[in-house]
């Protein structure tokens, strides 16, 4: 049966009308239209779907888009500064930290709550806070350097 | 089929009494769903909007600590109470999942999901921790260890709803420790698991111990004939390995084969006794165990 409610995305108020055992993460693609979001695994494994809830890391793929209802959602669109990318954007290019790129929009949420959280990691942190997050290309030392770069860089600012 | 949202507990037992099915993170629920273990109810109450059922109560109950339901793996794992006096559970939370199944999965749903494997089941154990179950008829409170009935099953009545988790004071000079054997360190679901709470004796030795199991039974095992068990960490530590090992009833699966997680649990039940030693002798080893003390995979 479907219920329309709205959801909060990245500031902007979307109607929808879903089914209610619809996962967050087709709704964001499908009906909001957003597809910087990622399907990896669709089983809470790789993290490619990784949105932020409230400020707080969810895999869309395994929540249930009518318990969004009510909270802001926050998609890798939404990190963009303006027209600008967002410096952890930036670094993951400068540093080589973006191969094929499909994990990158995961990445860049699960950083930006960890970054939230914790404003200077060290490498260990950067890494607890990415170990939901699977890259296949990189070997993630480019990304864990990305991620730290930013961490100066918003703390120097 | 229907969704709603409960403000308050009472909503949600309401609901419940007429057949709705609570839901908090969905972490299991969802996942569940889709591998065809359990087709997602048709009717739904969400339970993670009732006010206060996340918070933490220092000091309830006689010195002990109070879970709401919907604690969260992650405030479990930063709450500086449950991670100095009751290391065992937030061992376990800080290695459930990933940071994103930390901030969705909850106590609540984690026990009573009533996997075998599951991370935090061992401490509670240990921790000597009570679930409590209300209903619209009223309200009980259930030893941990009498809760599980089977993988994924619990002694619950389908219209009860874990609204808390118990953790009693713990005795003086005692500490407790969780670690498991893995193969990566996130992601992952533990092979073995072992959780020890150890008191100690004015001399250094071991004047008191408990020890649970997880992932080589039905249900967390709890070791027993340890009530007589005293002397130092080392000799301890040796026969709650051997009891571990020949208590356990494990199964050959994907993940391992019971030879192998018959061994390897007497080996981390040992060491969680050493590690909950060191912690009840005023040592600070941070949470989790497993990675402080580099067991498991390899970072």
């Amino acid at each position: 049966m479907s219920e329309s409610i709205i959801l909060s995305v990245n500031g902007m108020q979307y109607p929808v009308t879903i089914d209610q055992g619809r996962n967050l993460l087709s709704v964001i693609r499908g009906e909001v239209g957003l597809t910087g979001t990622k399907e990896g695994c669709d089983d809470c494994e790789c993290g490619a779907c990784m949105v932020l809830l409230d400020g707080q890391p969810v895999n869309s793929c395994s929540y249930l888009a009518m318990q969004a209802q009510g909270r802001e959602i926050t998609t890798v669109e939404g990190v963009l500064i303006g027209d600008a990318m967002h410096p952890l954007q930036r670094n993951l290019l400068a540093a080589g930290g973006v191969q094929c790129g499909f994990c990158t929009p995961g990445m860049i949420m699960s950083a930006t709550a960890l970054l939230q959280r914790t404003p200077a990691p060290t490498e260990e942190e950067v890494r607890v806070g990415l170990s939901g997050n699977l890259c296949r290309c990189t070997g993630y030392t480019k990304i864990v350097e990305a991620v730290q770069r930013t961490a100066a860089e918003l703390q120097g600012s | 089929m229907s969704f709603t949202i409960a403000r308050t507990v009472e909503d949600a037992l309401a609901a419940i009494a007429a057949g709705a099915r609570p839901i908090a993170g969905g972490t299991d629920l969802v996942v569940g769903a889709r591998h065809g273990k359990a087709a997602l109810p048709a009717d739904l109450v969400a339970i993670d909007r009732i006010a206060g059922l996340d918070e933490i109560t220092v000091g309830a109950g006689n010195g002990g600590v109070t879970l709401g339901a919907n604690v969260s793996h992650h405030a479990i794992e930063h709450h500086p109470v449950l991670a100095g006096s009751y290391s065992a559970l937030a061992d376990g939370s800080a290695l459930v999942g990933s940071p994103a199944t930390r901030h969705v999965g909850t106590i609540g749903g984690n026990v009573m999901n009533a996997s075998p494997a599951m991370d935090t089941g061992a401490g509670l154990v240990v921790l000597g921790a009570e679930v409590e179950l209300r209903s619209v008829h009223g309200t009980r409170r259930v030893p941990i260890g009498e809760l599980w009935s089977g993988p994924g099953r619990t002694i619950a009545q389908p219209d009860e709803l874990c609204v808390a988790v118990h953790l009693p004071q713990p005795a003086p000079n005692s500490g407790s420790a969780y670690l498991r054997l893995e193969y990566r360190r996130a992601m992952e679901i533990a092979v073995v698991g072992a959780a020890a709470n150890i008191t100690l004796a004015a001399d250094g030795t071991v004047a008191a111990v408990r020890v649970a199991l997880s992932a080589v039974g039905p249900t967390i095992v709890s070791v027993t004939g340890l009530d007589t068990l005293v002397g130092s960490v080392d000799d301890v530590a040796d026969a709650v390995a051997a009891a571990a090992s020949e208590q356990a009833t494990p199964i050959s699966d994907v993940r391992a084969s019971d030879r192998y997680r018959r061994h390897t649990v007497g080996v981390m039940a040992r060491r969680a006794v050493v590690a909950a030693a060191r912690r009840a002798a005023g040592e600070t080893i941070a949470i989790p165990v497993n990675r402080t003390l580099g067991i498991g995979a390899a970072s």
